[in-house]
């Protein structure tokens, strides 16, 4: 109760939750409003916004209606998005976790592995994944997750270094508690609020990743995304932009949400920091 | 005399919404040229609020709302930010608790004692860097040269407070304000400084205004006192007449706290031992490649002891005398690398992982920091509860149990609902001790249980230890720095420098009649020795 009313004090964390409530509606209402498949033929190719009632934001160089396209796209990328950042968390926690708590060598084995996956470009390492294992929504999605843990398991395990010694780790300890105990049941908790703070920079990361593989054409073609719409767009840019910048907007407006979302977060589960 | 520093009526507002309005309400003191001034009370009491209201560094969302404060007849809380610039460092200087944090440690000694005078004087580089030294040598530091080049972490914590007297007495100031200086310090440490502080103090004629919670200091320091509680000034006059004939209640309260010094008549105590150590060691091997820039430091060195059923076995020493470890090893949560524990006959340092896991029902710890050894994210009846469950009891009965251990350590039993951050210091200390005896261990390893607590909540935590161990025939290994506490709980006492138990015994042959100088060393340097004996003295005729 108290963390919402702090979260509620910031006017950016509120326009941050505004937006993104906006956009889960519409991939909640984009069957209500479009049941059409949007990637189907609509009308006239290159229709410019506003001009025709009909489509509202205009249609693509193949006659797709964009407004559908938006709509439909905002559940794809929410779901890329939610879906690869959980497999990044989960594999950041876990990688971290274990490092943390034991240290020594398996400390200096995780970490050298997460420093291989650092130094490689995530870009170009997911560019890989999806040129071996193809480009559907699933293995682009797990591809994303996969590439994107590094940073959240370093710190995981940066705060685990802090917590393993703590008194109340100890306590447990010579109450007889196994090592999975102590580190799921006790540290992980106190553990975690910055890292569901940092959730929301790899949710914004994976939706921008996906949009950047299907600028590329790399991305799955059978499903409506924001990412494959700026690509379809790519083709007409010089004069009929807003094929790509109707989803470029709305690829902005997304990831500005969930940043400030998280912004607001840590402000509101370290309230002390923020009085500064 | 006139006095140089009077706070007249002075209120201090705490932001809305804390549990009370008044860090400070209506506080009047005043302090003479030449005189130490205490000003003691326990947490919360708004003793180091007056410091800081003096200085006018109060933090943010605090503000003073009434009254005066008369430097040399100026009102510091008229004053612009540049003039109290000014005041500070050179009229009114101030040393601080943990000199560690409030020197910078990326600057040496030297640079930062100077910085006062470049801030202050003219005075070309040369003189700057004179001055330093002489001031480092006022202070007794051993090797001024070298201290002056040192950056803070190279020093010792005795030394770094020196270093930090040189600091505030560097501009001659009027007043020194002194918040807890030696309450980080070992007490052999302490009693130097608090000797260095009455020394330059004579000298110089400076006013101190000295900030304590430990009447053993007072007696050792103070002219007059003032004893504040919840912001208010409760009583206020000469030393030897507040400490001898206090007239408020919570003054005596106070001082009836603190642990007389002498040993209690010794107990009987069983013949039969349950824990003996022998030859525990524990070294650390720090950095070191193929041999070279290698450091050993000896944490326990060769420790044989025996606990007897039944009774209190104390540990005492300074900070690094190896203490805490030899505790952590009894539980091992630190392995020794030699020697034997042995608990009622099983050697626990023999065991493997899985075995002591089992073993951890007959032997159980009480840490040092209540605000630490409770996990925030858990209520309190569950800690409690926690170790029942890993040992097989099923959920229901353990948190029933929790709510018996509650009333066990005079806690509401309902209480097991709420999270840590809901109780008081001492509460939480009555909680870990809850947790610990959820087992029913038959040895508690107790590591400073009550070092981070006020006094009066010191006194009430030592007496339900003690019926505890009357009621469930508990033996207990009672870690301690203080000797005034060990003196009060312990039947037998081992005094360890060094990783070493330099001398052990009944602690009235110990405490009364020392044998190593080291003991001795210790023994003398407890600030207000009389205070407990003169207490005991008083008591006598009238019981």
């Amino acid at each position: 109760m108290d963390l919402v009313k702090r979260y509620l004090r910031s006017p950016a964390a509120v326009i941050g939750l505004l937006l993104l409530v906006l956009v889960l509606a519409m991939a909640a209402t984009a069957d209500l409003f479009y049941p059409r498949d949007p990637l189907a033929l609509a009308g006239r190719p290159l229709i410019w916004p506003f001009s025709n009632p009909r489509f509202l934001l205009g249609t693509d160089n193949s006659g797709r209606d964009i407004a559908a396209q938006i709509f439909h796209g905002a559940r794809i990328s929410l779901l890329i998005g939610g879906v690869a950042t959980a497999i990044s968390i989960m594999i950041g926690i876990t990688i971290g976790a274990f490092a943390g708590y034991y240290g020594a060598f398996v400390d200096t084995a995780l970490m050298r592995v997460t420093e291989a996956f650092q130094t490689l470009p995530n870009f170009l390492l997911l560019l890989v994944l999806v040129a071996v294992f193809g480009s559907t929504l699933t293995t682009v999605t797990i591809a994303i997750g996969i590439v994107s843990w590094p940073a959240s398991a370093r710190l995981t395990r940066a705060e685990f270094l802090s917590l393993r010694n703590r008194e109340f780790v100890q306590a447990g300890r010579t109450l007889g508690l196994r090592d999975a105990r102590l580190i799921f049941g006790e540290i992980l908790p106190n553990a975690l609020p910055p890292v569901i703070v940092y959730a929301s920079v790899v949710m914004a990361i994976a939706i921008l990743l996906e949009s950047a593989l299907a600028f590329l054409k790399l991305s799955d073609p059978n499903v409506a995304s924001w990412g494959n719409l700026i690509g379809a767009g790519r083709d007409v840019l010089r004069v009929q932009w807003y094929v790509s910048a109707i989803p470029g907007i709305a690829i902005l407006i997304t990831v500005l949400a969930v940043s400030l979302v998280g912004q607001g977060l840590n402000d509101a589960l370290n309230p002390r920091l923020k009085r500064r | 005399m006139s006095p140089i520093l009077v706070l007249d009526d002075v209120s201090v507002r705490l932001p809305a919404g804390g549990d009370r309005s008044h860090a400070m309400a209506n506080v009047s003191l005043s302090l003479a040229a030449n005189e130490i001034l205490c000003v003691v009370g326990e947490s919360g009491s708004g003793k180091s609020m007056t410091a800081n209201a003096i200085m006018r560094l109060l933090p943010g969302g605090v503000a003073i709302d009434g009254g005066r404060i008369l430097f040399e007849g100026r009102d510091l809380c008229r004053l612009g930010e540049a003039q109290m610039r000014e005041v500070r460092g050179a009229g009114i200087a101030m040393i601080f608790q943990e000199p560690m944090t409030a020197l910078n440690p990326l600057r040496t000694i030297g640079d930062q004692i100077g910085e006062m005078f470049e801030l202050h004087t003219d005075l070309p580089a040369a003189e700057i860097a004179a001055r330093t030294l002489a001031l480092l040598e006022e202070v007794r530091i051993p090797d001024p040269a070298l201290a002056f080049r040192a950056y803070p972490h190279e020093l010792s914590g005795g030394q770094r407070q020196r270093a930090m007297i040189a600091m505030a007495l560097a501009l001659d100031p009027k007043v020194l304000i002194a918040d807890e200086p030696t309450t980080a310090l070992d007490v052999t440490t302490q009693a130097q400084i608090l000797k260095l502080i009455r020394d330059l103090q004579r000298r110089k004629g400076t006013a101190v205004l000295f900030i304590t919670h430990d009447f053993g200091v007072v007696a050792e320091i103070a002219d007059r006192v003032a004893v504040m509680r919840e912001g208010r000034v409760v009583e206020a006059g000469a030393t030897a007449a507040v400490l001898g004939e206090p007239r408020h209640a919570y003054t005596r309260q106070l001082i009836a706290a603190v642990p007389p010094l002498e040993a209690p008549p010794p107990r009987q105590l069983s013949g039969e031992p349950i824990l003996a150590l022998a030859h525990v060691s524990k070294t650390y091997r720090t950095g070191g490649f193929l041999g070279r820039g290698k450091r050993v430091t000896h944490a326990v060195r060769d420790v044989s002891l025996v606990l007897p059923r039944g009774a209190t076995l104390g540990i005492v020493g300074e900070s690094g005398s190896g203490k805490s470890t030899l505790a952590r090893c009894l539980v091992r949560l630190i392995d020794p690398e030699s020697g034997e524990i042995r608990l009622n006959g099983v050697d626990l340092a023999g065991l493997s992982r899985e075995e002591m896991r089992a073993a951890t029902r007959r032997i159980q710890m009480v840490f040092q920091d209540p605000f630490a050894s409770l996990n925030p994210r858990r209520k309190a009846g569950e800690a409690v509860a926690q170790g029942l469950v890993v040992h097989g009891m099923a959920r229901p009965q353990a948190l029933a149990r929790a709510r018996e251990l509650f009333g066990l350590v005079g806690l509401d039993p309902a209480a097991t609902e709420r999270y840590p951050h809901e109780f008081s210091g001492g509460q939480r200390q009555r909680i870990g001790l809850a947790r610990a005896l959820a087992l029913e261990p038959e040895v508690l390893v107790a590591d400073e249980p009550v070092s981070a607590l006020d006094v009066s909540v010191q006194a009430q935590v030592l007496k339900l230890l003690a019926e505890l161990r009357e009621r469930l025939g508990l033996s207990i290994v009672f870690i301690t720095h203080d000797l005034r506490v060990a003196a009060q709980v312990c039947d037998l006492v081992a005094v360890m420098q060094r990783g070493e138990v330099v001398e052990a015994g009944p602690i009235g042959a110990v405490f009364g009649a020392p044998q190593h100088p080291y003991t001795r060393e210790l023994l003398a340097s407890i600030p207000g020795r009389e205070i407990g004996a003169g207490r005991r003295f008083a008591e006598e005729p009238t019981a």
